[in-house]
């Protein structure tokens, strides 16, 4: 069976104004939209390009959180996932047990191809993909924008600062996703039905003996410094006055 | 007392003023001694850079015939290796540093923390969530080495003309040929550098195509700017996607930003936070940019540009 596990993240919603709540212990989530964070939505639709490309037989849907994440792992399933499975757990799990817990699932389900988002859009970490590469001694390619497999090996391209980086790594590997490397399929009614019959196992993290407890200790969340409304000049004449006036120009 | 191993970004040749803004970060750990880690094949030219940034201790040079391109899978067991007796490894939160330093914090067996945008102590420190709608400051354990990647924006490069030690290192372990180089492709514009220009004119969605972006390209080059762009833009196809600010792109900090045609998503404004004087100019007087504007100009860019430039050059 050649498979490629995919992590999928629940996170508030990417249009979500997020707010900090007044006792300063977190930001606002009750009530508020839930989705699967965005890029990893990105690595799903990829790992069924794969599949549907003749080159995987089977896409495995991850998750860990609490209880209510079943709804985006059933939207990964209505997506085109083959099946599913929880980690239940209502505590927040750092990067670092993400990884350890990835790489448990990995001995167990034996993926040639781990697909992850680049970050999640509510710790904005980015860590996770490279940690698991790390702990399981294998490559990563972070920010890919283009996967192409092919004979055991990937040649993926990456967006870093410089621009675009080709490597060619070796599979089983891990790669993280990016913006540009594929629009995600609308998901369809009939999928939603059929993708209630499909298997969504849940199991407790305590299950995998990796601690919860958080690497580092939250002291407080504040809201960030707000910039001063600034003024509205009326012409170009004007712009380029207030622009001299300070100096930048 | 605290030890700090800042690992040096370079292309070979030349340090990247990232790492300056990672010594300026370690610089205000109480009680650090700052250390800099040069991996190349032939470590002494960057070395010698980032032996006269002001604050830097000793410079470690390593050369190793397999670090000629920065491969964090090939890089991070030679970190990991020489972090034994430091109490923090930083790198900077480039697309350089946020490839290794995790990997290096996992070989540790330790968290990571990313994006430091303000020192608060040895073990406390602030970092941005949620596109910066968020400041979170965190204690790390006081037990454990802490890896990190410093949020270069927040940082002023340190300051030149200092003399530290250059001393060889032997950083030799085993190192995986699974992880193979095979190009970099990037626009040598011979424009500023984005990441770390004074300047900075960018366009988005509104200046309709390609084409379109020449006036910002333009008007860049009469105020020596850097030239950057909102993600639609890059989706768009007008640019390419190193140009791209905001949470998922750049995070920048110049004295001038000039943001044309861009609405101002929040995704965005996260990357130009940092900057001194932000100018809109857009023609949708209730585009949120205009909220967090310094300057803003309601109006067709398609005239506003071309005028802007013409009453510059006079």
């Amino acid at each position: 069976m050649r498979r490629i596990m995919v992590g999928v993240k629940r996170v508030v919603d990417y249009n979500v104004r997020v707010r900090v709540k007044p006792d300063n212990t977190g930001v606002v989530t009750e009530g508020v939209k839930m989705s699967i964070n965005p890029f990893d939505e990105i690595a799903l639709e990829e790992a069924l390009r794969i599949k549907e490309r003749g080159l995987a037989d089977e896409v495995l849907a991850v998750s860990i959180g609490p209880t209510d994440t079943q709804q985006q792992l059933r939207t990964a399933l209505a997506m085109g996932a083959d099946r599913a499975i929880l980690v239940q757990t209502d505590a927040a799990v750092g990067p670092l047990s993400v990884a350890r817990l990835f790489r448990q699932l990995i001995d167990k389900e034996q993926p040639f191809l781990v697909l992850l988002g680049k970050q999640a859009i509510d710790d904005d970490n980015g860590q996770a993909p490279q940690m698991l590469a790390a702990l399981w001694d294998r490559p990563q390619a972070v920010s890919c924008s283009k996967i192409e497999i092919a004979d055991g090996k990937a040649t993926v391209t990456r967006e870093v600062d410089a621009g675009l980086e080709v490597l060619e790594i070796d599979l089983p590997a891990v790669m993280s996703v990016d913006l540009r490397l594929n629009e995600p399929r609308y998901v369809k009614l009939p999928d939603i039905m059929k993708a209630k019959k499909k298997p969504l196992d849940t199991v407790g993290l305590a299950d995998f003996g990796v601690g919860e407890a958080p690497a580092f200790k939250t002291v407080r969340v504040d809201p960030p410094p707000q910039r001063q409304k600034g003024i509205m000049v009326k012409d170009v004449g004007e712009l380029v006055d207030t622009l001299k006036k300070k100096g930048l120009v | 007392m605290s030890k700090i191993l800042v690992i040096a970004e370079h292309d070979g040749a030349r340090l990247n003023p990232s790492t300056s803004k990672c010594v300026s970060c370690a610089a205000q750990v109480p009680g650090a001694a700052v250390d800099v880690l040069v991996l190349a094949v032939d470590a002494a030219a960057v070395a010698a850079q980032a032996a006269s940034i002001v604050g830097v201790n000793r410079v470690l040079a390593a050369d190793n015939p397999a670090n000629a391109e920065p491969i964090a899978a090939v890089l991070a067991p030679q970190v990991a290796k020489l972090a034994s007796g430091y109490t923090h490894v930083f790198g900077p939160s480039t697309t350089f540093g946020k490839d290794l330093m995790p990997r290096v914090a996992a070989l540790l067996g330790v968290g990571q923390l990313s994006d430091i945008m303000a020192v608060e102590g040895a073990h406390a420190f602030k970092r941005p969530i949620y596109a910066g709608n968020a400041v979170l400051t965190v204690e790390a354990p006081q037990d454990a080495v802490l890896v990190a990647t410093v949020r270069v924006a927040s940082f002023e490069a340190a300051a030149e003309g200092g003399s530290a030690a250059v001393e060889k290192v032997d950083a030799s372990v085993p190192l995986p040929t699974h992880t193979r180089f095979v190009s970099r492709s990037g626009a040598t514009t011979g424009r500023p550098d984005l990441q770390t220009a004074s300047r900075v004119v960018a366009g988005g969605r509104a200046l309709g195509s390609a084409d379109g972006f020449k006036l910002v390209y333009s008007l860049a080059d009469k105020l020596g700017a850097a030239v950057g762009a909102s993600r639609a833009a890059v989706d768009a196809g007008y640019v390419p996607n190193d140009l791209q600010v905001g949470q998922t792109g750049k995070i920048i900090a110049p004295e001038l930003y000039i943001a044309v045609g861009i609405s101002g998503a929040i995704q965005h404004m996260t990357g130009i936070k940092d900057a001194r004087t932000i100018v809109a100019i857009n023609k949708d007087g209730e585009a949120p940019i205009f909220e967090a504007a310094d300057v803003g100009l309601v109006g067709d860019l398609f005239t506003i540009l071309p005028e802007l430039e013409k009453q510059l050059g006079g």
